[in-house]
């Protein structure tokens, strides 16, 4: 579904992603790890081009993206989806308005855009939000509502930068069960960054190891599932008491 | 209400007329001309998304060049500029040009300030989406910068006002030349505190109607 081959890519002097090559499967969940300022999130803005790369070329859904022109890309770009560590919403239009936005740029007509926004909204569980403002959610609500409208142009592929890393556990936890939904029934190849082990693990089909802008290694994964916290009294004295688990690892 | 006032009552109504007509011209030039170059400069500048340094600096340059001259130099150093543009250096009309200029580069500038509040995120949203330029300024910058614009346009609005009250020199008009000539030159200093007034009341409705407004459309 994605192709990078040979991709470079400095930043003035520094050499952010040093000449990777990597395919991700369609259908597919792939993670990209590493340690901070390791070149992960660069990597993945590679993929839709936010990021021009020096070399190399940048293959989605069987089309160059370094090759098109910017209106062409434009229209590539509305085929690809992607969510961001601070949503990235626009804080003076509604829930509805944000959703609504990626169907205006694609000429939508009133009635199509009204129907599509509310099935986006139903499938992250916030139509009853519509009418609200993007202050008046919590972290997660705010997240799916970025996930809704990153969906509503039906993309092929979503990519995630750091989807969670601004979020509590439990509300983790909500952001990526819509994630896997979004894999599982509407067969959307999803691209995740993180520098946490334990999302990765949970969701991911293969994982790519980044370090110093260059691919370790890709290893295959089968996904553990994602852990709902508790957040009972109970459940926090046992975690306190059990110490030397490997799950604190 | 004071005699004085009662006496003067016609000429002041019709200051207040050449007063509207001279800041309401300017407030226009600023929405319409004024935005735009503003929105320019912000969009040329480095490392945005249409960085330009050629038009950045020429932009950049005229701004500060018409915002540094004193205004009273500027009414005069327009006036030929003036005649060709309206047919007369003299008059309230003559008196909105070089008024309209400084209202284009002083809105200009705290509109390119107002855009750099838009945080980055939104840009890089948008142009992931596959917003072309167009869309990125009108359903995005000018969205989320809109409380910033408004009250950038108020503030200008008041200065307007403030410029407008010189026009005496070349025949504008205006409440302010009104208090100059009735009040301050003819020594009729009662008369000048209550035009005084006036303005203090209208600067202060000014002010009021945009604060209100933009913390109405400010959702953030």
């Amino acid at each position: 579904m994605i192709t990078l081959s040979h991709v470079s890519k400095s930043f003035a002097q520094y050499r952010a992603i040093r000449s990777v090559s990597l395919t991700v499967n369609k259908g597919e969940i792939h993670g990209i790890i590493g340690p901070s300022g390791a070149g992960k999130s660069t990597l993945l803005r590679l993929m839709n081009v936010l990021e021009k790369p020096d070399q190399g070329e940048v293959v989605v859904n069987g089309q160059q993206l370094t090759q098109l022109s910017q209106a062409e890309l434009r229209k590539a770009r509305q085929s690809i989806g992607m969510i961001f560590q601070h949503f990235n919403l626009l804080s003076n239009k509604t829930v509805y308005a944000n959703v609504a936005i990626p169907l205006e740029l694609a000429g939508y007509s009133k009635s199509e855009k009204e129907a599509r926004v509310m099935e986006c909204l139903a499938f992250v569980g916030l139509d009853h939000a519509a009418k609200q403002y993007p202050a008046q959610l919590s972290g997660g609500q705010k997240q799916r509502v970025a996930i809704a409208r990153a969906l509503a142009n039906q993309p092929q592929v979503l990519l995630c930068d750091e989807p969670t890393s601004s979020l509590d556990s439990s509300t983790t936890a909500e952001v990526l069960h819509v994630l896997q939904k979004i894999n599982q029934t509407l067969g959307v190849t999803i691209v995740i960054v993180s520098h946490e082990l334990d999302i990765i693990r949970s969701l991911c089909h293969r994982v790519s190891v980044i370090s110093e802008g260059a691919l370790y290694e890709t290893v295959v994964n089968e996904p553990t599932g994602i852990q709902q916290l508790e957040k009972t009294p109970q459940s926090f004295v046992q975690k306190l008491k059990d110490r030397g688990g490997d799950h604190l690892a | 209400m004071p005699d004085i006032l009662v006496q003067y009552q016609s000429e002041i109504m019709e200051s207040i007329g050449e007063t509207f007509i001279m800041v309401g011209i300017s407030v226009l030039a600023a929405i319409l001309i004024g935005l735009p170059i503003g929105t320019y400069l912000y969009l040329c500048s480095k490392g945005n998304l249409l960085q330009n340094q050629l038009v950045y600096s020429i932009l950049n340059v005229l701004v500060n060049t018409i915002r540094s001259f004193p205004f009273l130099l500027l009414v005069v150093f327009m006036i030929p500029f003036t005649r060709i543009i309206v047919g007369t250096a003299i008059g309230t009309i003559a008196a909105t040009v070089p008024l309209a200029v400084i209202a284009i580069a002083h809105y200009a500038r705290l509109v390119e300030q107002s855009l750099l509040d838009v945080p980055r995120g939104v840009l890089e949203a948008a142009v992931s989406m596959g917003a072309s330029v167009q869309h990125i300024i009108f359903k995005f910058l000018y969205v989320e910068a809109r409380s910033g614009l408004l009250l950038g346009l108020t503030t200008s609005t008041v200065s307007f006002i403030s410029y407008s009250t010189i026009m005496g020199v070349v025949g504008g008009g205006g409440i302010g030349d009104f208090a100059i000539r009735y009040g301050y030159q003819q020594f009729k200093t009662d008369l000048m505190f209550y035009v005084i007034i006036i303005m203090i009341i209208l600067v202060q409705l000014i002010q009021f109607a945009g604060t209100t407004i933009s913390r109405k459309i400010d959702k953030r």
